[in-house]
């Protein structure tokens, strides 16, 4: 019989009573007595001397409480880039401050020079609306073009920075001449150049933020739309305000979404907060869209050549890319990891590649910053790898499903060191590949193509082999690549008196679920009702820390503390029954919620332990401290290594050039899985986005540097006519080695894997079509198509 | 300022408005009903749809007082009497259609819309009608699950699982 509960179950979501009633609690929802609203005054050029600001000019108008300009934080600290890249000769990255409030200059469309706060919201925008009305701003030649922004010493986006170069990094320096050499002499070379086309990340709910002081006590607090309430935390008062650590609470509620752009302390959250300490009263602000399209980081941007060596008969000897990646104006948080140690270590894949190496330019722009968005480089680099593996197969007449075979890593090749750094755990790319092919029913593929074929369409097949590393790890290898934050987390175990848990974790849900696997993980093995549990989560002045939602590092990283805290409480549960048992502590079993003496059935239920352990009236009380909580920080020893094989099966309408997805499957291997009916979910949510990608979404910045994509009506997110129903299994499982769960991450797989196959699955389409096309560059519109099958 | 008067979830309720409030403000701002969510501010996204005279409407682009003496509709007021979930709402849940919640409550209004409009419709004719809705999270796979399953259809074959 199934299970009804625990570890492997699909629970339904604690969560989803509340979203569908309407009691959900966003930032946005919270109303607080007395609250201000701010409004931010956003540059419309990209790049500009900021000659005046006349706040004056506002300042009498109707309702208006304060107005902010760039001055008044210049003597306050910059929002700092978390990773210290170095380039090729050693030198360390050009890294320039980062303002809560453009000063002197404007170096994006939608950079905020100056905020208004005011009684009402529509009151703050007519000032505002004023406020841009007066103010001079010199236009400058604006940067967009990144090879142009490398070439020209003339214009920079920051004066101080002569090529609008960030860094120049190569990954393995050493392995550079190696690869070279590999190359030359190697049978065979694709070289293929690709766009990773700039995305927004567009999480539905837009970003906001709510500042509240009290004058009283001197303490802060910060509601706002984070995946990472800690890390804003820690951001807003080492390096931005200098407000003391403990004077400061960050709470993020439920917050609508994050793919990303929500990792990262933005300028708006200092300015509400230090609003609410001039002012003395809350203050509140929410993006509009447009200004979401306009100061959300930004995602990809890569301009890549890759070079894969091979024989003739498709065995992989050498690779060699070089790219030049868009960081936007100003380094957000996580800008020069990503596409860094999260790209350049990824690129040999899931293959056994003797040579690898990576160079990549991180370049300055006056477009918005570019950082994380689902996968975070690794979309990037799978992108790069998996476009070249089916040019090369094409190229030599092999087929591309044998390619991947010959050189996809085997089980007995684990623990496996590549050639770009990372220790491959375990793996089994082969029973993924297999499973895929089983569920695409692909011994039926040449009949649906004879079956488009009689329809007028196109019919392609494209395979995406993918790995990824997600779970970043651990803290002293990342300290010594440059990583300025450890990479742990940490989770409180609390039992009430009655038995009841409250677990508080550094992790933040914004849509994956926690509150209900992290239930079930502790439920499970305190054996105790997933009631009996509650998840906290999103408040530093609840959790001991953590360092929040991304990267796919929840349940593997998050979920691994909460495993050692539970731990502990099992432990000393066992030092109290023993106690109450009068038996020894090395003679107590804990099984399904009991403590039993061993070859007895004299037992006490975790419940009767936990009571004891408050109302300690026949209790180890000179030897145990009584009451029953316990906290744990759990480093992470590696990544993990999710893997996986993705299908994609289109049709072409050649007289259109439109795409349409006809199946997508995905088997994948994410280890030990807690629930999966929140796994399929978060695979299904992470293949529309690469499906997105790959047909549909596009930020398109003009020469000027004004995005001509800044609304839902120029950016194409999927909707639900252009997907169709996907097959998704994660049966293939091994488990990691390395955490005690024995679990990888989910959440960003979806994204890594599926561009590619849908590329090559139109690719092949064409091809089949008699169209020799190589390549063409995301997203694959109908315009794209079409005119590629134009030749 | 001008009153206007609405029937809300059955209640009946009036708020002082500019000629430029919008019903979503109304309803978030002025009567605190937070469910209805703004994520787009161009008709676009959908997280904003309430039921306005039985229709489905995007509520971030009406002017409150062109629906002056309307009953509306908000995701408030569609549970069951009892407060538990309707079949609709209870059919998300069961099916895993919603992650982040935010535009959860504009999917089953219209997802409401459809199956009054059309009781049993096709995987087709629910993906069709949702084309005023995004969802950034689940791919859409299981909202249209969910709204399949609503209908009372066997939602498991028809997503071939």
């Amino acid at each position: 019989m199934p299970k009804d509960s625990g570890i492997g179950v699909a629970s339904k979501r604690r969560e989803d009573f509340r979203f569908l009633t309407g009691r959900g609690k966003y930032t946005d929802d919270v109303a607080l007595q007395g609250q201000l609203y701010a409004v931010m005054v956003r540059s419309e050029v990209a790049h500009g001397k900021i000659k005046k600001i006349d706040t004056e000019a506002i300042s009498e108008m109707p309702g208006v409480r304060a107005v902010f300009t760039g001055e008044d934080f210049s003597e306050v600290g910059g929002n700092p880039a978390g990773w210290l890249i170095n380039s090729r000769d050693g030198t360390p990255m050009r890294e320039p401050k980062r303002p809560v409030l453009a000063h002197g200059k404007v170096r994006h469309v939608g950079d905020a020079y100056a905020a208004v706060v005011a009684e009402t919201l529509q009151q703050a925008k007519d000032a505002a609306e004023k406020l841009a009305e007066s103010a001079v701003i010199e236009e400058l030649p604006a940067i967009v073009d990144m090879a142009g922004a490398i070439s020209d010493s003339e214009n920079r986006v920051h004066d101080e920075i002569d090529d609008n170069l960030c860094f120049d990094w190569g990954w393995i320096e050493d392995n550079r001449e190696v690869v070279d050499k590999a190359l030359t002499s190697s049978p065979h070379v694709t070289t293929l150049q690709l766009v990773n086309n700039r995305l927004v990340p567009n999480a539905v709910e837009p970003r906001s933020s709510i500042g509240e002081y009290d004058p009283g006590t001197g303490e802060y607090k910060l509601t706002t739309t984070s995946q990472n309430p800690h890390l804003t935390r820690l951001l807003i008062c080492a390096f931005v305000l200098g407000i003391p650590e403990h004077k400061l609470t960050v709470v993020a509620p439920d917050v609508g979404g994050g793919f990303g752009s929500k990792i990262y302390h933005y300028g708006e959250e200092a300015l509400v907060l230090a609003a609410a300490r001039k002012l003395g009263r809350p203050v509140r602000w929410t993006a509009d869209r447009s200004e979401s399209f306009l100061s959300d980081a930004h995602g990809r941007d890569h301009l890549t050549t890759i070079e894969v060596g091979s024989t003739m008969d498709g065995e992989i000897l050498a690779i060699r890319t070089s790219t030049l990646a868009n960081v936007g104006a100003y380094l957000s948080n996580f800008s020069t990891v990503t596409p860094t140690f999260l790209h350049g270590t990824l690129m040999a894949g899931p293959y056994k590649v003797p040579h690898v190496y990576v160079n990549l330019k991180a370049v300055f722009t006056n477009t918005a910053p570019v950082d994380a968005y689902r996968g975070a480089g690794r979309p990037e680099a799978t992108y790069s790898l998996e476009r070249a593996i089916d040019k090369l197969s094409r190229e030599l007449n092999l087929d591309p499903i044998e390619v991947r075979k010959k050189n996809l890593l085997t089980p007995d090749q684990f623990p496996y060191t590549s050639p770009v750094g990372l220790i491959y755990d375990i793996g089994n790319y082969q029973n993924t590949l297999d499973k895929a092919i089983e569920l695409a029913d692909l011994k039926n593929f040449e009949s649906r193509v004879k079956k488009s074929k009689s329809n007028g369409k196109l019919r392609g097949l494209g395979l995406s082999t993918w790995i990824e590393a997600c779970g970043i790890a651990p803290s002293n290898l990342v300290g010594q690549l440059g990583a300025r934050v450890g990479l742990y987390d940490a989770a409180t175990v609390r039992v009430s008196a009655t038995g009841t848990i409250q677990v508080m974790t550094g992790a933040h849900s914004h849509g994956q679920g926690h509150e209900t696997a992290f239930a079930q993980l502790v439920a499970s093995k305190l054996g105790v009702a997933e009631d009996a549990v509650e998840i906290v989560h999103g408040d530093t002045s609840k959790i001991p820390f953590g360092m929040g939602s991304y990267g796919s590092r929840s349940l593997a990283v998050c979920g691994s503390a909460m495993d050692r805290a539970v731990d502990k409480i099992i432990e000393k549960g066992k030092k109290i029954a023993a106690h109450m048992l009068e038996a020894d502590e090395i003679d107590i079993t804990f099984e399904n919620g009991n403590f039993t003496v061993n070859g007895t059935d004299k037992s006490k239920s975790f419940g009767e332990v936990a009571f004891s352990a408050y109302v300690p009236h026949n209790y180890p009380l000179e030897t145990l401290e009584p009451g029953l909580e316990e906290t744990a920080f759990y480093d992470p020893n590696n990544f993990t290594y999710p893997a996986g094989a993705y299908l994609c099966e289109v049709e072409v309408d050649p007289d259109t050039g439109k795409v349409t997805i006809c199946s997508f499957t995905c088997a994948d291997d994410f280890g030990n899985v807690i629930n999966p009916m929140i796994v399929d979910g978060q695979v299904h949510g992470g293949v529309a986005q690469g499906i997105g990608q790959a047909l549909t979404e596009q930020t398109v910045y003009n020469e000027e540097g004004q995005l001509l994509t800044a609304s839902y009506m120029d950016y194409t997110m999927p909707r639900a006519d252009d997907l169709p129903f996907l097959k998704v299994d994660h049966s293939c499982q091994t488990p990691c080695t390395h955490n005690p769960l024995g679990v990888k991450g989910c959440g960003e797989a979806g994204a890594i894997g599926s561009p590619p196959a849908v590329v090559n699955a139109v690719v092949d389409a064409l091809n089949r079509g008699g169209h020799a096309v190589t390549h063409i560059d995301m997203p694959l519109s109908p315009h794209r198509v079409w005119q590629a099958m134009q030749g | 300022m001008t009153t206007v008067k609405l029937s809300v979830n059955g209640k009946e309720m009036s708020a002082e408005v500019e000629g430029r409030t919008l019903l979503v403000d109304v309803l978030r701002e002025k009567l605190g009903l937070t469910g209805t969510h703004v994520g787009c501010d161009t008709s676009q996204c959908g997280a904003c749809t309430v039921h306005v005279d039985g229709k489905s409407m995007k509520s971030c682009s009406v002017l409150a007082i062109d629906v002056a003496g309307a009953e509306v509709t908000t995701i408030e007021g569609m549970a069951n009497p009892d407060g538990s979930l309707s079949v609709i709402q209870a059919a998300f849940k069961e099916h895993h259609g919603l992650q982040c919640g935010f535009c959860t409550p504009g999917m089953v209004m219209t997802a409401a819309a459809l199956l009054k409009e059309n009781p049993v419709p096709t995987e087709g004719e629910v993906r069709a009608y949702l084309e005023g809705n995004i969802c950034r999270c689940t791919g859409y796979h299981n909202i249209v699950k969910a709204i399949l399953a609503a209908s009372g259809q066997d939602v498991a074959a028809m997503a071939g699982e």
